[in-house]
């Protein structure tokens, strides 16, 4: 069942790449403006038709293209709250793993403070404290996410710590910024890479949890949550309005889940990662 | 037994009093005065002014700090900027909602990730274990929000089996249940596959297989109960994701519990009804996890008999 296993990698690579296109080249593929009325229907929702083959939103515009741009800003969003959720989560987990006792014990008990806020509550307290805007939805986003990052990060740090080529550095008098440089985060760096395949999902999530609440990157740039969200009003007359965001959504989400648990069981250590 | 009992109930203590220190950073971070929201944003500065003294804002952080602490207590989380009342009595009344929400949900969860996580393991490494990793990844990948308003659609307005959101008995149930529980099952489903695949390569199970055992019986037998255990504990852990969720599915079927709470407060700029939801929110997930410790203690003896290594 080899095959099955790198089919899992390969289709989740192919939904990320895809999805990567889509965003690069937004202004070819996008048949219309996104942000511009382009239906005649001006004030209702458009049904799906020929011209506009996902329907157009209660502002006449075309809901494909909007789908298509909010691809830029989606995963954007999604990928750099990613590396600030790496970047924090990390270092602490680096910094616990490796320098242990005291460290460790405050570390990781803040660690543990911050598990038991529910994320995305916490992170509607930070919106509203910070005003919704890009950069705000990104370290926020990183602020609530990297606690599973760092404990993961700390367990793999801890054990590299005791291997026989970090003590035998260390013997030979290298510093510990030296010794975690190059010699620990080297040696982590294949489990970090899965980590933020796997958290790209998570951050993918939130951002649009957020954005559907009214608290994601401001409009009128069209994400996919904001899309659902200003689609509720009119659920019962036009329901393409939320279904297809909500698709694109699953699409990115389980496409970067795909590619990082097929790494995951190819290299069969699937408990690490829980 | 009675140490580890102490040891976790002093540990929830201590998270409950970092919690209550980061969701009090987070109320005076906020940029925002809160008086502008009580009085309006053309009140005069003498207004604005009477209003800070009324509302304790015109003192020292730690004396407002040790204030809160000290009535938070005695159950008393304040009172609400803009509803004028007692956060912890609007947080109690909005609990039993949300409450019969988490526990349907944490069961149909249960209900469905349990069998999922049983037939991925006796088929491991065979087609139906790959398609069920890949239902489970679908059912985790799948928003919350964009679930429940399908599930709106479909089941509300095309077959008109379910009401269009509200709590209105039994049948109101239904939509939300579902739409908060499918992520967790398929979360459920695999870290039950991972733990019953490593029981199943252990020696008492090739003993039991060796009596003449089938696969299915020595699961069911001799590794469920010890594959359990690490279930026990992230579904304790789990509780803060499934109060996440249950912040968009209170949103999305328009349920009266606290989610809906929490968001209304954010949008009101309401501090105390945000600092209390967000804190009654943590307790929720100490005392979740409290009962999951607990819970592994009466399941499991290594822990009870206190040789926890």
């Amino acid at each position: 069942m080899k095959l099955g296993l790198n089919a899992m990698e390969t289709a989740g690579a192919l939904m990320v790449l895809s999805l990567a296109m889509v965003a690069l080249f937004a202004p070819e593929l996008a048949p219309h403006d996104p942000v511009r009325a382009v239906a005649a229907t001006f004030g209702d929702p458009g049904a799906p038709s020929r011209a506009f083959p996902l329907g157009t939103d209660q502002l006449g515009r075309d809901v494909l293209s909007r789908i298509i741009y909010g691809a830029r800003i989606s995963l954007t969003v999604g990928v750099a709250a990613m590396a600030v959720t790496m970047t924090i989560g990390v270092t602490i987990g680096l910094a616990a793993g490796f320098f242990g006792g005291a460290v460790d014990s405050i570390l990781m008990r803040f660690t543990d403070v911050m598990l038991t806020l529910p994320a995305l509550l916490l992170a509607m307290a930070f919106v509203a404290v910070l005003q919704p805007g890009l950069w705000s939805i990104l370290i926020v986003i990183g602020l609530v996410s990297w606690t599973q990052i760092a404990r993961v990060v700390r367990a793999e740090a801890l054990s590299l710590t005791q291997r026989d080529f970090v003590v035998a550095a260390r013997a030979l008098g290298a510093p510990p910024a030296r010794l975690i440089a190059r010699h620990v985060m080297p040696n982590a760096m294949p489990l970090i890479v899965v980590m933020a395949v796997l958290g790209t999902s998570g951050t993918l999530l939130l951002d649009a949890g957020l954005s559907f609440l009214g608290l994601g990157v401001p409009p009128p740039t069209p994400s996919w949550g904001r899309m659902i969200e200003e689609a509720t009003t009119y659920f019962r007359t036009a329901p393409w309005l939320a279904i297809y965001p909500g698709l694109a959504i699953f699409y990115a989400v389980l496409g970067f889940n795909l590619l990082g648990y097929g790494f995951i069981r190819r290299r069969g250590h699937s408990a690490d990662f829980q | 037994m009675l140490a580890y009992i102490i040891r976790r109930i002093a540990f929830g203590a201590f998270v409950l009093v970092g919690t209550s220190l980061i969701t009090f950073c987070i109320a005076f971070v906020i940029p925002a005065d809160p008086a502008v929201a009580v009085a309006g944003a053309k009140a005069d500065p003498r207004t604005l002014a009477a209003i800070h003294h009324e509302l304790g804002l015109d003192q020292p952080l730690y004396i407002q700090y040790a204030r809160y602490a000290d009535r938070a207590l005695h159950g008393d989380l304040g009172r609400s900027y803009i509803r004028r009342e007692n956060v912890t009595s609007v947080i109690l009344s909005r609990f039993p909602a949300t409450a019969i929400l988490a526990l349907s949900a944490l069961a149909l969860s249960l209900l469905l990730g349990i069998p999922m996580g049983m037939l991925a393991a006796a088929w491991r490494g065979r087609a139906p274990d790959h398609l069920l990793l890949v239902v489970s990844l679908a059912l985790v990948s799948t928003p919350v929000f964009w679930l429940g308003t399908i599930l709106l659609i479909v089941g509300g307005l095309y077959l008109r089996w379910f009401p269009l959101g509200g709590f209105s008995g039994p049948s109101s149930l239904v939509l939300p249940t579902i739409t908060l529980a499918l992520g967790s099952a398929g979360y459920y489903s695999r870290i039950l596959h991972t733990s019953l695949a490593a029981a199943m390569d252990q020696d008492y199970v090739r003993t039991a297989r060796g009596k003449g055992l089938s696969t299915s019986a020595a699961m069911r037998r001799h590794a469920l109960a010890n594959a359990m255990l690490p279930l026990v504990t992230i579904a304790g852990l789990d509780l803060g994701g499934l109060l996440s969720g249950v912040v968009l599915t209170e949103t999305v079927f328009n349920w009266p519990g606290i989610g809906r709470l929490a968001f209304e407060a954010i949008f009101n700029l309401d501090i105390p009804l945000i600092m209390g939801t967000v804190l009654f929110s943590a307790a929720l997930v100490v005392a979740g996890n409290l009962a999951a410790d607990l819970l592994l203690a009466w399941l499991d003896p290594r822990i009870r008999l206190g040789r926890e290594t």
